[in-house]
C-alpha cells in the first residue's frame, strides 16, 4: 500500500478543488461525473482484478440504479431514504439473476454473456415508453434528503461523491483483503486448487458479482441525479467498454488504478471533445496504443517508479 | 397474421440469418484457431457497406461496387491486422476487447468524416429490380432473393473450403488445437493472417449486400457484431456449421420475433402495453436464446474444442 499516496493525493485534491477556485457549476459537474464514473470503475475492478471476471455489461448495472431514480421520480417518490435502497438494491438483484447464469460459464463466454446481459438491459430501457422510451427521461429534480433539498447543493453533492467515492473505495479494497478476497483472488488464480482446498467458487464468485453490482447501482443512483437525466445511452454495452477501459487505464492489478482511470479518462475524453469534432479519431488509437504499450497500466507506472 | 405475412417474414428472417453467417464465419474462425476477441469486426462488414455506396456511386454500377469493395474490404483488414491485431494475440482477452474497442471507435467516426453522418441510399442494382411470385398474389422482391441465393451459395463454397481443402483441414485442425498443429510444422501465423483477411473479405461482402437493403450509416456494424457474437457463442466457438446453423436461428427469431411478439402480447394486454412489451421482449428474445442455450450447453450447440 505504500504507493497509495498517489489516489489518497487525488482524493485530496478533488477534497480542496471547489475550495481552490474550481467551485464553478462547469468544474463541480465535471468532477461530479468523474466520481461517480470512478465509482463503478471501482466496483469493476473489484470484479476483474480481484475475481478475474471480465465483465463486458457492467453498465448496465448503472443503468439499473439510475433508472430506479427515474421511475420512482415518475411515481412522485423521491425521497433518498426509500430511492436509494431502491436503486442499490435492484442493481443488486439484476446482478444476482444474471450472474447466476453467467458464472456458470468462464472465459470468453462470460465475456459475451455478460454483453448479452447489457444488451437485454439496454432493450428493456429503450422500450420502457412511459419513461421516455429511446430518448430517456428528465427528472424532474433531485432526490430530496430526509425532506431537504441537499443534493441540489453543488458542495453538497460534491462531498457527498467524493466521500462515497472514498467509502468505495476502501470497503472494496477491504473485502479484496478478507478472507472472503482472497477465496475470490485464489479462484482467479486456480479455481482447480480452490475446490481442491474444499471451497466452491461458484457462491463466492457470485457474492462478489453481486457486490460490484450494488455499487454500479450506486453509482446509478449519483449519476441520474447529476444529470437529472436517463437514458438507454447509459446501459449501452459502449458505456461498459468506456468503464473497462478505465479500469486498464489505471491498471487492473489495484483498486486505486481505478480511480486514476476513470479521472484521466473524463478529463481527456472533455478535453479532446473542446479541440475538435471528431475526437474519436484521436481517442480510438490512444485506447490501443494504451493497451499495447501501458502495460500495469497508470498504476503499473507509478509503481514502477517506486518499486 | 396471415400465412403469407408469415411467410414473408420467415425470408426476411433467414436473409438476416444468412448475412450474420457471412460476418460470424470469419469471427468464429478468428476466434476459434487464434482465441482471439476481435469486436473490430462488425466494422468490416460497415466498411463494406460503405465502400460499396461509394463504388456504386462513383461508377454507378453495383456490380462494379461489388467488384471493387471486395478487394478493398480485403486489404483494410490486412492493414489492421499489421497495425494493430498481429499484436494482441498473445494477450490477454480483455486487451483484445479494449484494443479493438478502440478500433471501432476511430472507423466509426472515420466514416463520418469521409462520409458524412447521413446514412447513405444504395440503389437496387437494375438487374434484380422488382419482385418475383413466390404465392399466388405475393410478390417478393427480387434482390432479397438474390441476397438470399448469394449467401447460401457463398456457405457452400465456404463449406467445401474448410471441409474439403488443405488450406481447411489446417484450419480446422488449428481449431481443435492451435498448439499442436505449429509443433507439427504450419506457419500459424500465415495461416492465420490468411483467416483473418478471408474473414475480413467475407464480412465486407456482407456489408455490400446489405447496403441496397438496410441504410448505410455510422455505428451500423455495432448491432450486426452483437448479434454475431451471439451467434458464434450459440453455435459453439470455431465451428463453421454451428454458426450457420445458429446464424439462421438467430436471424429467424429475431424476426419473427419482432412481427409476432407485439400480436402474441395483445392476448395478455392492452394495445399499447403490448406494442411496448412486445417490442422489448422480441429485442431480448436472441439475447434470451443465448442465455439459455450456454446454460444447458456452455461450449455451444457444436462444440469444437476439446480438453
Amino acid at each position: 500500500m505504500r504507493e497509495a499516496w498517489l489516489p489518497l493525493a487525488v482524493l485530496l485534491a478533488l477534497g480542496l478543488a471547489p475550495l481552490a477556485g474550481f467551485g464553478g457549476s462547469y468544474e463541480t459537474t465535471l468532477m461530479a461525473r468523474a466520481m461517480i464514473l470512478a465509482i463503478a470503475a471501482v466496483s469493476l475492478a473489484f470484479l476483474v482484478g480481484g475475481a478475474g471476471l471480465v465483465s463486458l455489461g457492467h453498465a448496465a448495472t448503472v443503468g439499473v440504479g439510475a433508472y430506479a431514480v427515474a421511475i420512482l421520480d415518475a411515481h412522485g417518490v423521491t425521497e433518498a431514504a426509500r430511492v436509494l435502497p431502491v436503486a442499490i438494491g435492484a442493481a443488486a438483484l439484476f446482478s444476482l439473476a444474471t450472474g447466476a447464469i453467467a458464472i456458470r460459464t468462464s472465459g470468453v463466454h462470460f465475456i459475451m454473456i455478460t454483453l448479452a446481459f447489457g444488451q437485454m438491459a439496454f432493450f428493456t430501457a429503450s422500450s420502457l415508453a412511459a419513461y421516455g422510451g429511446d430518448d430517456g427521461y428528465t427528472l424532474y429534480s433531485r432526490t430530496e434528503v430526509l425532506g431537504t433539498r441537499l443534493l441540489e447543493d453543488r458542495l453538497a453533492f460534491h462531498y457527498l461523491c467524493l466521500g462515497l467515492l472514498a467509502l468505495t473505495w476502501a470497503a472494496s479494497a477491504m473485502l479484496l483483503a478478507s478472507r472472503f478476497g482472497r477465496v475470490l483472488r485464489a479462484a482467479r488464480e486456480n479455481a482447480q486448487r480452490v475446490e481442491a482446498v474444499g471451497l466452491a467458487p461458484y457462491p463466492f464468485r457470485l457474492t462478489g458479482y453481486v457486490i460490484a453490482g450494488a455499487i454500479g447501482g450506486l453509482a446509478g443512483f449519483l449519476l441520474a441525479n447529476a444529470t437529472e437525466f436517463v437514458s438507454p445511452a447509459t446501459l449501452s454495452w459502449q458505456r461498459s467498454g468506456e468503464l473497462l477501459f478505465m479500469v486498464i487505464l489505471g491498471g487492473v492489478g489495484r483498486l486505486w488504478g481505478a480511480i486514476l482511470g476513470a479521472l484521466v479518462f473524463v478529463v481527456l475524453e472533455t478535453w479532446l471533445a473542446q479541440q475538435m469534432q471528431h475526437w474519436k479519431l484521436v481517442f480510438g488509437p490512444m485506447l490501443i496504443l494504451a493497451v499495447l504499450f501501458l502495460r500495469g497500466g497508470l498504476a503499473g507506472v507509478v509503481a514502477r517508479r517506486h518499486g | 397474421m396471415t400465412t403469407q405475412l408469415l411467410l414473408v417474414q420467415a425470408l426476411n428472417g433467414l436473409q438476416l440469418g444468412i448475412l450474420l453467417f457471412l460476418v460470424a464465419a470469419g469471427l468464429t474462425l478468428v476466434f476459434g484457431v487464434m482465441d482471439f476477441i476481435n469486436l473490430a469486426h462488425g466494422v468490416q462488414y460497415m466498411l463494406g457497406a460503405y465502400l460499396g455506396a461509394a463504388f456504386a456511386a462513383a461508377t454507378g454500377s453495383f456490380w462494379w461496387a461489388l467488384l471493387l469493395a471486395l478487394p478493398a474490404a480485403l486489404a483494410a483488414g490486412l492493414l489492421l491486422e499489421v497495425l494493430v491485431f498481429r499484436h494482441l494475440y498473445a494477450r490477454d482477452h480483455l486487451s483484445q476487447v479494449l484494443a479493438t474497442f478502440g478500433v471501432i471507435l476511430f472507423v466509426n467516426e472515420g466514416v463520418k468524416v469521409v462520409w458524412g453522418a447521413a446514412p447513405l441510399q444504395v440503389p437496387v442494382p437494375a438487374l434484380l429490380e422488382g419482385g418475383i411470385e413466390i404465392m399466388p398474389g405475393l410478390q417478393y422482391p427480387l434482390y432479397r432473393v438474390a441476397v438470399l441465393a448469394a449467401g447460401i451459395a457463398t456457405a457452400l463454397g465456404l463449406w467445401w473450403l474448410v471441409e474439403r481443402t488443405r488450406a481447411g483441414m489446417l484450419v480446422r485442425a488449428g481449431a481443435t488445437n492451435a498448439p499442436m498443429v505449429s509443433a507439427l510444422g504450419v506457419d500459424i501465423g500465415r495461416l492465420f493472417t490468411l483467416v483473418f483477411a478471408f474473414g475480413a473479405m467475407l464480412a465486407g461482402f456482407a456489408g455490400v449486400l446489405a447496403g441496397p437493403i438496410f441504410s448505410v450509416e455510422p455505428g451500423m456494424g455495432d448491432n450486426v457484431l452483437i448479434l454475431a457474437f451471439v451467434v458464434i457463442v450459440i453455435g459453439g466457438i470455431g465451428s463453421i456449421r454451428g454458426a450457420f446453423v445458429a446464424a439462421l436461428l438467430v436471424g429467424l427469431v429475431d424476426t419473427l420475433g419482432k412481427s409476432l411478439m407485439p400480436d402474441l402480447m395483445r392476448l395478455f394486454l392492452d394495445p399499447s402495453a403490448a406494442r411496448q412489451a412486445g417490442a422489448a421482449l422480441a429485442s431480448m428474445l436472441v439475447y434470451v436464446a443465448m442465455a439459455a442455450i450456454l446454460a444447458f450447453r456452455p461450449a455451444g450447440l457444436f462444440p469444437v474444442r476439446t480438453g
